[in-house]
């Protein structure tokens, strides 16, 4: 195991706790993107550049975008109910 | 229980599986070693076929039938979202919903729509880049496909949405996901009838490492990346339309 590869753990470690640890949904959604970020980092070094590029997508496009969508749904419900 | 108890009990059990973590890790090879026989066979199959990038290879030549099935799902799950969002509203409010959300819309930051509008032509390159190089260097259908629905949400966070309107008539998203479906299971049917097995390779392969090479390799990866492209697309607009129909 590489110097390269332990700093790339130790991201994908710090970022994922910063997104158990982080409570309200929208800025959850922006940190997990991050986490998102630093796992395709991960992959890179680890030899993996066809993962890191779906990984990369799927992190911070297409998830993010879907979940804060809905919440965006849902805020509006809530104004409709008060 | 009281608390305190459960929170032992949490604890004990934590540390009793971090330990077994850590054996499970110590125990695993050292990354890249020993090469498995896979390796190997895998890189000789996809060169044999002029494929340069190995994942690609095994994705949509050796394991066609595999990514088949994976481009149904995404199809299937679309359709089946895009069913669940419309029945919830009626026809024609959508469009009166964007319409007050472009007024609205006017007083968004300059910098935000600055911004978007710039990123959109070159995420659009970038998109039709890794989708047509998914055979010579990392990428693909999928990401590229995703890559190009990517540039229609940038069109939206420039606050064009009647012109996003305009560049995705649902109509033609709609047709470009169930073609770029239909084309794969014709590249499917189109090896049985040519070469006598589903997913066989019957173009002609070419030199490695040109543009046209991998026989149905690079066609493969078109029709994904359109389907994907239509499939993110609806499935980001009928939320969108949802979000936006709240807004009045």
């Amino acid at each position: 195991m590489t110097a390269l590869t332990l700093v790339a753990l130790a991201g994908v470690a710090v970022t994922g706790t910063l997104t158990v640890l982080t409570r309200k949904p929208p800025r959850q959604l922006v940190v997990a993107g991050f986490f998102g970020l630093n796992l395709a980092i991960l992959f890179f070094v680890l030899g993996a550049p066809d993962v890191a590029l779906s990984q990369i997508v799927v992190s911070t496009v297409a998830l993010p975008l879907m979940a804060l969508l809905t919440l965006a749904r849902f805020a509006r419900d809530e104004e409709e109910d008060e | 229980m009281s608390p305190a108890v459960r929170r032992a009990l949490g604890l004990a059990a934590l540390v009793a599986l971090g330990g077994l973590c850590a054996w499970a890790v110590a125990g695993l090879p050292d990354f890249g070693h020993p090469r498995g026989p896979y390796a190997t066979a895998a890189v000789r199959a996809s060169l044999r076929h002029q494929v340069n990038a190995t994942v690609g290879g095994v994705t949509f030549d050796v394991r066609g039938i595999d990514t088949l099935g994976e481009e149904l799902i995404l199809f299937c799950a679309a359709i089946g979202a895009t069913l669940l969002l419309r029945a919830q509203r009626a026809e024609g409010q959508a469009q009166a919903a964007v319409e007050r959300h472009e007024e609205a819309r006017e007083q968004a930051p300059g910098s935000l729509r600055g911004l978007g509008a710039a990123l959109v032509g070159p995420v659009l390159v970038l998109g039709a880049y890794v989708l047509a190089h998914g055979h010579l260097t990392p990428g693909g259908g999928f990401q590229g496909g995703i890559i190009l629905a990517a540039a229609l949400v940038l069109v939206y966070a420039a606050g064009q949405i009647v012109a996003l309107e305009r560049v995705r008539p649902v109509d033609l998203v709609e047709v470009s996901e169930a073609a770029g479906a239909a084309a794969y299971v014709l590249m499917a049917v189109g090896g049985l009838v040519f070469a006598g097995a589903t997913m066989a390779n019957f173009l002609p392969y070419g030199q490695a490492g040109m543009l046209l090479s991998g026989g149905t390799v690079p066609v493969l990866n078109v029709a994904v990346g359109v389907e994907v492209a239509g499939a993110i697309t609806l499935i980001v607009t009928e939320f969108l339309d949802q979000a936006l129909l709240r807004r009045a």
